[in-house]
């Protein structure tokens, strides 16, 4: 990997960036447009030093969610894969309801899980997980079953345990397709997240990003939303980074993805 | 050497063993053949003649819907059509995998592997992952991994198939060279004319639809065979002798 595709990377996207922010900056004044229909972006970067307190603490009760609903997504995910590779079985049985999970709005049934679901963390953290589940099932089943039929027929011919062919050959081979669903699955938890919050409505431990978008609405406070939409942008791409230094971590060296460039 | 004696133990006996799948596809017919011990027997013949089919009912990885076939050695090595090595592991770690997952030794079993890697020209390699690799040295790698458990038997799919000519006349040469040292038997699946005539004691010519085996020719040369065997009137003499074979094989099938 060379210096310059690197710096053109990083320079390519700011450079676009800044170009917008400034064409938006030079609009606003020069059409005098009110700040409570669209703030400019000196006015949000304001908005976000002046209001950094409760924003932060906001930022934070989201990100705990989300964090807590990808782990769950990610524990309960493989563990459901790994069912579903021990017989297709299995799979067939309990593959439909997956998907159930998958197109069912989380909208549409947040409302019910925060009635049953005493505890408001608890119930944002299961709608979170409802949403950010699906890719990492149906990635790692796919990983654990492509499994090159030359290796596997080298496996049997050295009669191979169930559990060598699992750690030696089935893992490592679903890991490109384990983080490619890591991927999905954070900015879905994210999105889970913020979805359920919206539908909480009032914070009642803790108000989330959602909840202070929510509530700046109300109070026509846009600079503040827009802030707020902002943090959650920024953490929504800070995941995803985090995300696509594991999978190059684990896979330098040997997958076609993390090769060249 | 020459011909191998008649009266040689055998080490894979085949008794009228077949193979057809339950949408009717024969990709074999019924055949009964022997391989003794010191053997390099080609199964010669275009795709779809059951030769790999064949292979795989030697191997165990394929059993047969008639007849039976035992094997009398204790160990063997197989080598695929494409090298198969795993992408994400080492050279070292490749080539150690028989012997991981019998559960030898790591450090006696690292010996072994730098063994068989001097042995198939691949010193130095070990660390590398294969995608470093050319193909023929991913090629000699799988090699190396077919022979790290000391086999008695190797069983090799169209091993040098995929690679180019010259590549694939300089590995030919280096495993009749092992199959020397070694005392290796061999059963060897190849669609190259050229590479059964250069590499074998015998071959079994096959034809296709239903996949049998038609003709048998002994190649009695002396060993070890050189390059220089290739340029000579005997080796255009066996080549010819099996275009022709094989040419009537195919004649009998279409009639």
């Amino acid at each position: 990997m060379s210096n310059s595709v690197k710096v053109s990377d990083i320079a390519a996207p700011l450079a676009v960036g800044v170009a917008v922010l400034l064409l938006w900056q030079v609009l606003i004044t020069v059409l005098d447009v009110p700040v409570y229909l669209v703030p400019s972006p000196l006015r949000v970067a304001q908005a976000l030093v002046e209001d950094r307190e409760l924003l932060a603490a906001s930022l934070w009760v989201t990100l705990k969610v989300t964090l807590a609903a990808f782990a769950l997504a990610v524990l309960l995910g493989t563990a459901a894969a790994f069912l579903f590779v021990q017989s297709r079985w299995i799979e067939r049985a309990l593959f439909p309801y997956a998907v159930l999970l998958q197109v069912t709005p989380i909208v549409a049934i947040a409302p019910l899980i925060i009635i049953w679901v005493k505890d408001m963390q608890a119930a944002l953290v299961l709608c979170a997980t409802i949403v950010a589940i699906f890719p990492v099932i149906s990635n790692t089943t796919l990983g654990l079953r492509s499994v090159d039929p030359g290796l596997a027929d080298l496996f049997r011919l050295h009669h191979a345990t169930r559990w060598q062919t699992l750690v030696r050959l089935r893992i490592p081979g679903a890991l490109p397709y384990f983080f490619g669903g890591l991927r999905i699955a954070s900015g879905l938890a994210l999105i889970g997240a913020v979805v359920a919050e919206f539908v909480a409505g009032t914070g009642c431990n803790g108000a989330g990003l959602a909840y202070q978008i929510l509530i700046a609405g109300f109070q026509l406070n846009v600079p503040r939303l827009f802030a707020a939409l902002f943090l959650i942008a920024v953490a929504g791409v800070a995941l995803f980074l985090v995300m696509a230094g594991l999978s190059r971590l684990a896979l330098r060296g040997w997958h076609e993805s993390e090769l060249g460039g | 050497m020459t011909a191998v004696p008649a009266d040689a133990a055998p080490v894979i006996d085949v008794l009228a063993a077949g193979k057809a799948y339950p949408n009717g596809t024969h990709a074999l017919d019924p055949v009964t053949l022997t391989v003794r011990q010191r053997e390099f027997v080609t199964l010669l013949g275009p795709s779809g003649c059951g030769k790999s089919t064949l292979l795989k009912m030697m191997a165990g990885l394929l059993a047969p819907s008639c007849g039976s076939v035992r094997t009398a050695a204790v160990r063997s090595g197989f080598v695929f059509q494409d090298a198969t090595l795993m992408p994400w592991a080492t050279v070292r770690a490749n080539v150690r995998l028989p012997l991981d997952l019998a559960g030898h030794e790591r450090i006696a079993a690292d010996q072994r592997v730098d063994q068989a890697l001097d042995a198939v020209g691949l010193p130095g390699t070990a660390g590398q992952r294969p995608r470093e690799l050319s193909g023929g040295m991913r090629m000699r790698a799988s090699l190396a991994r077919a022979l790290v458990n000391e086999p008695e038997l190797m069983l090799m799919d169209e091993p040098f198939g995929a690679l180019d000519e010259i590549t694939r006349n300089r590995l030919d040469a280096d495993l009749i060279r092992l199959w020397e040292e070694r005392h290796l038997t061999v059963v060897f699946v190849t669609h190259s004319i050229y590479e059964a005539a250069f590499l074998s004691t015998r071959v079994l010519v096959m034809s296709a639809r239903p996949g049998r085996i038609a003709s048998e020719l002994v190649i009695d040369e002396p060993q070890p065979r050189s390059e220089s065997f290739r340029g000579s009137t005997r080796f255009a003499y066996h080549c010819r002798q099996l275009s022709a074979l094989l040419a009537d094989a195919e004649a009998a099938g279409a009639a």
